[in-house]
């Protein structure tokens, strides 16, 4: 088991968001976290990551991250396993490399908080990487706003894989994309998988992607659980009514 | 776009007269000539002589390296400081953050130049102490620019994108957060010299500044100001000289505003 949520309850400014939320996740497994907006799928996202920021907290339960409770890590302690054990994909990949600086100069940067790895490594690797995403090497040297949607992403994917973490956290990455781009990132995605055996989280409010990419589903409203399940128990025997609705909604 | 050039060069003049002033004087800018006090402006003396028979031109040359030196280093001194203490505080937030803000407002709450002179008198004058004096007042204003420019650069996506990369919080401070304000922060700056220089010349002009035998274009007004009926050159010369410096300084500022768009 590389993740385990126990009882999960995290609140912004006292105010309960998520409410005993449980699920687990294996090595190589892709667990997709669905609901609609609003619902506290990404709330939970990032109290796995450590990034809830200003207000947030975890008030309740614990999260074991390959082995060792990462509930409410230190600051020190997180910056160990942030990047290199745990990757992030952020919904508007543009937006999360800092405006003035070089896509590869950002990502080397990263990178040298966990290895000491020379440039001419780190573009060796980084180029290996791009090569399987259908990205071109000369996206080291551009700056992030001259990068479009789908590159931006895929250049994300690459911040987020290049330490090749056993845990990749995915926040609705294919939202901002149109359609045909999104099929490009989830096959992107799929294919990490199957390269790096990495266990993925994806929080999506798109049930086709869901079916598409998941092994395991779990449903979330106003922040409580609704059901959590296999691919086939969700889509096929789905228990609640909220599921069921859900469903409908999509058409599937 | 518009050219930064022309002010660019205006100001880079300036600075020039000021940082060679000792070797573009014609006559040395201390020496007393009581024979030749208070000479009207002639083709040997191009500005006159004050009451002491100095070269005027001179003094307002020599003058140039206090008031500009003085005002530029004031500048530097406290927008660096000013954007340090904003910048830690809108990032780490917290009761550091409360104290430091609620300190700047109460340096914000008196009027500037009314506090700069208390401050500067109760130091007993001299340049050091009313710069020193403006230091104090001029900081909580880029404190309060930073602050407000790191909060909202927290709050992008990229920010969380390099907490997750696990870097630490100086290095984010230094790659992501200082580079991204530099901007505004230079602009405010910029716009900020000609009031700097206005008020350092002020604090000078009542005696509270550089003092005497000092070339100080605020301490030459003040020199000037009884005669500006007998001998009106001796204070039109600083006032000249400072009028053309801010003005220069300003538009300089105006400028890199527009092009660089930055906030005010």
């Amino acid at each position: 088991m590389i993740l385990q949520v126990e009882d999960l309850s995290v609140a912004y400014y006292g105010k309960k968001i998520v409410r005993d939320v449980n699920f687990s996740v294996e090595k190589g497994e892709i667990l997709v976290i669905a609901g609609e907006s609003g619902s506290g799928k990404s709330t939970i996202l990032k109290s796995i990551g450590g990034l809830l920021g200003k207000g947030g907290n975890i008030i309740d339960g614990q999260i074991f991250f390959d082995g060792k409770e990462i509930t409410n890590l230190p600051d020190s302690e997180r910056r160990k396993i942030s990047g290199d054990s745990i990757g992030y994909i952020f919904q508007n990949a543009g937006a999360s490399f800092c405006p003035i600086r070089k896509i590869g100069e950002q990502i080397f940067e990263s990178v040298k908080s966990h290895r000491d790895w020379s440039k001419n490594d780190f573009i060796a690797r980084a180029e290996e990487i791009m090569l399987k995403i259908n990205l071109k090497p000369e996206i080291l040297e551009e700056y992030p706003f001259k990068l479009s949607g789908g590159m931006a992403q895929r250049a994300g994917i690459l911040a987020a894989t290049i330490l090749e973490p056993k845990l990749l956290l995915a926040d609705e990455p294919t939202s901002a994309l149109d359609i045909v781009t999104q099929a490009g990132v989830v096959k992107e995605l799929l294919k990490l998988r199957e390269r790096l055996k990495i266990s993925i989280i994806l929080v999506t409010h798109d049930l086709k992607i869901a079916k598409f990419m998941a092994d395991k589903v779990l449903i979330i409203k106003n922040g409580s659980q609704i059901e959590f399940g296999t691919k086939n128990q969700i889509f096929n025997a789905p228990q609640e009514l909220y599921t069921r609705e859900l469903l409908e909604a999509a058409n599937l | 776009m518009k050219s930064l050039t022309p002010y660019f060069a205006a100001a880079g003049t300036l600075i020039f007269i000021a940082v060679f002033a000792d070797f573009l004087t014609p006559y040395d800018p201390y020496v007393q000539d009581l024979e030749g006090a208070l000479t009207p402006p002639n083709s040997t003396n191009l500005l006159g002589t004050d009451r002491y028979g100095r070269d005027v031109l001179s003094r307002v040359i020599v003058g140039s390296q206090t008031t500009l030196c003085a005002s530029l280093l004031l500048l530097a001194t406290i927008s660096t400081v000013g954007s340090v203490i904003g910048a830690i505080c809108g990032y780490s937030g917290g009761r550091l953050d409360t104290f430091l803000m609620r300190l700047s407002d109460i340096f914000l709450a008196f009027p500037q130049m009314v506090f700069a002179i208390a401050a500067a008198g109760a130091l007993g004058g001299g340049l050091l102490n009313a710069a020193a004096a403006l230091a104090v007042i001029g900081w909580p204003k880029y404190a309060r620019i930073a602050r407000g420019l790191v909060l909202s650069i927290r709050s992008m996506t990229y920010f969380d994108a390099v907490k997750m990369s696990g870097s630490s919080s100086v290095q984010i401070l230094f790659a992501h957060v200082f580079p991204n304000i530099a901007g505004p922060i230079l602009v405010t700056a910029a716009l900020d010299i000609g009031t700097i220089i206005m008020e350092l010349a002020g604090l000078s002009f009542l005696g509270l500044g550089a003092m005497p035998p000092t070339a100080e274009w605020g301490a030459m007004m003040n020199n000037g100001r009884s005669m500006l009926q007998t001998a009106p050159w001796v204070i039109l010369a600083p006032g000249t000289a400072i009028f053309i410096t801010v003005a220069t300084f300003n538009l300089l500022g105006d400028n890199l505003r527009d092009v660089l768009g930055g906030q005010r």
